[in-house]
């Protein structure tokens, strides 16, 4: 008995944290979320959000995230892949996650630097004779900068499970007569799938709430939840309608969670058979 | 080449860098329808020889022939071989109807087919109703079942095992080598098996290919090699053995710890310096005056069917002694054994060299 009390003592740093920075926040904004411009209780809202202009701002954004998901998986799929059959494959690790490290609003920047009007890609464009072209505001930048940023996220967990993959399961497949194509497709990519869910997450829930990228590089001309979630408490002082958009954002949030979530299954066995 | 001959290895060696190479030079046949062992130490080249085979890896130079056919570039996947491995490489995500229905699904085969032949192979390693089961929830030697039907439900020519029972506890490993070689003879297909144990190798095998060092050091069934070894190397390995330094003084007399014995094998050049193998369990305990050799007991130990005996000469070579009779520690004792239990070494000996003078022996040795 002695003992259960004594150990319950060390959660209550736990649990002063979670109420704190985790249950009180998601009361006060389901709080807000509920309140009109003129601080009236109402749904108004939440109605509000089922009208078209939301409806397509929430579409963009889901578009904006799966392809920024689809093109950083892309990347990292193949870069993880071959990261596992090099020599030094925890130095070329390093060497990815490594911008992981420096502050996002910095490597934004030096983007901005790149892609500008007088920037050096822009100098190279000249002297190839193709002339000047407008990069920053575009989708492509603001696809290409998120790309850049994600990257490393998507690339760690993929990494992780090929790494982890016994590697005589790929002998053993194609000793049962696959191709290279199915080797993949019906052993490699189920084994490490939990890999590319958790890197899913790791891309798409904050893709969905952009801002600063939005801002900075596409020059506002892609709205996401996260820019309009910013716009209703910073511009337009509608905290209500904010909130509002954060409660469906942390839905959405959890659907995905759901969706992409673990079965233990294939990680418990890949770790057994070895 | 016979018309039996399924795989033929002409001088293949595979050197991973410029270094030593891990197989040097290996020529074999293997004939349809036995089982084979290649034996040896960990990095004889022994599962090296098996991913040859299965096309896990292409030889440095030298021919690979399949049914006549030369494989050196066919990839793994268009080989008719099937592997079963060593830590047993079932896919985790499958359950055990679809590890062994994997090689039969890339086929393309029709459904009924597909359930057909699982079965059946699950039938044959006795794994019946176990096809829902998923691997995580399998023991040890339940997984070594699956591979093994994952492997023969395809139906290959030939059937490489990579170290398949060394992961198994030893009654189960004795159980399994009953249960794979009485496979192999129902199937009647070739089986390769790789193995570091020499007991598994004897028991299990028609053919035993004795590896060290990249090389081959002698082929045959495991009678010829358990008595007849060729080399220091061979005769150690196998089974135990006192190997001491001898003369052959002239045709069928040799002399070793400072005597000369009656023994079995001609044909060597006079006074050529030579190894004497003796098995233990060729030597017998007598009295000092009837025995050929009088020995010290040094130690003994209880074996359960034996007492094994430490025990050593005036020259100080060190004899082992397998005897059901026991002696004491310390008392002068005499050995007793016959000269065909005298197995005459010549150093450096090559395997074809080895035979030739074997054949030459000819009638008179069969006889007896």
């Amino acid at each position: 008995m002695q003992n259960n009390t004594n150990r319950s003592y060390y959660l209550v740093p736990y649990f002063g944290w979670m109420m704190l920075f985790v249950i009180a926040p998601l009361v006060l904004v389901i709080y807000f979320s509920l309140f009109d411009l003129h601080g009236n209780f109402s749904f108004i809202n939440y109605q509000n959000f089922f009208t078209s202009v939301y409806l397509k701002l929430t579409l963009s954004s889901f578009w904006y995230a799966f392809l920024i998901t689809a093109f950083t998986l892309a990347i990292a799929y193949p870069t993880a892949y071959w990261l596992t059959k090099t020599k030094h494959k925890q130095l070329w690790l390093l060497l990815i996650i490594i911008p992981s490290w420096i502050n996002l609003l910095l490597k934004t920047y030096a983007f901005i630097g790149i892609f500008g009007v007088k920037g050096p890609l822009n100098k190279l464009f000249e002297s190839m004779g193709i002339g000047t072209q407008q990069i920053l505001y575009t989708d492509f930048s603001f696809i290409f900068v998120s790309v850049y940023i994600f990257i490393p996220f998507m690339i760690l967990p993929i990494f992780n499970s090929l790494d982890k993959m016994n590697p005589t399961l790929i002998d053993a497949a194609r000793d049962l007569g696959s191709s290279t194509w199915t080797t993949f497709t019906k052993v490699i990519f189920p084994l490490t799938i939990n890999g590319v869910k958790s890197g899913i997450q790791a891309v798409f829930i904050p893709s969905l709430s952009l801002f600063m990228i939005t801002r900075l590089i596409a020059g506002n001309k892609v709205i996401t939840l996260g820019t309009a979630i910013e716009q209703q408490f910073l511009v337009t002082r509608n905290w209500g309608m904010g909130s509002t958009i954060a409660v469906f954002l942390i839905m959405f949030m959890v659907i995905i969670m759901i969706l992409t979530g673990q079965k233990d299954k294939g990680a418990l066995s890949n770790e057994q058979i070895k | 080449m016979t018309d039996n001959t399924i795989i033929r290895f002409e001088n293949v060696t595979k050197s991973y860098d410029s270094a030593t190479p891990v197989l040097n030079n290996v020529s074999f046949e293997i004939e349809r329808g036995k089982f084979y062992t290649l034996l040896g130490p960990s990095g004889c080249g022994k599962t090296t020889i098996l991913r040859l085979i299965a096309g896990f890896m292409e030889p440095t130079s030298g021919d690979i022939y399949f049914n006549g056919n030369k494989i050196n570039h066919v990839p793994a996947n268009e080989r008719q071989v099937n592997t079963v491995f060593q830590d047993y490489a079932l896919f985790p995500h499958l359950n055990v109807f679809e590890n062994i229905a994997f090689g039969l699904r890339i086929k393309k085969l029709k459904k009924e087919e597909i359930t057909r032949r699982v079965l059946e192979a699950l039938k044959f390693v006795n794994l019946e109703g176990y096809e829902n089961r998923e691997i995580v929830e399998m023991s040890g030697g339940q997984k070594q079942r699956v591979a093994i039907a994952r492997a023969i439900v395809n139906d290959p020519e030939v059937i490489l095992l990579d170290e398949p029972l060394s992961a198994l506890d030893l009654k189960l490993r004795t159980e399994m080598q009953y249960e794979l070689r009485e496979l192999q003879q129902r199937l009647g297909k070739t089986f390769i098996f790789v193995t570091h144990d020499q007991e598994e190798a004897l028991a299990m095998s028609d053919e035993i290919f004795v590896m060290n060092a990249g090389v081959i050091q002698q082929s045959g069934t495991p009678m010829d090699i358990y008595d007849e070894p060729i080399n220091r190397f061979v005769a150690d390995f196998i089974g135990e053995s006192n190997i001491v330094p001898g003369v052959m003084i002239a045709d069928y007399r040799v002399q070793f710890g400072g005597k000369d014995f009656e023994c079995a094998d001609k044909g060597l050049s006079p006074n050529e310096k030579v190894d004497i193998v003796i098995r233990p369990e060729d030597l017998e305990i007598t009295t000092v005056d009837r025995g050929k050799m009088t020995v010290k007991v040094d130690t003994q130990l209880f074996r359960g069917v034996h007492y094994e005996l430490s025990t050593f000469d005036k020259d100080g070579n060190e004899w082992l002694v397998h005897s059901t009779k026991k002696a004491a520690v310390g008392e002068e004792i005499g050995l007793d054994f016959d000269p065909e239990a005298i197995h005459v070494m010549r150093l450096n000996e090559t395997e074809e060299e080895f035979d030739k003078r074997l054949e030459s022996y000819g009638e008179e040795n069969h006889a007896k």
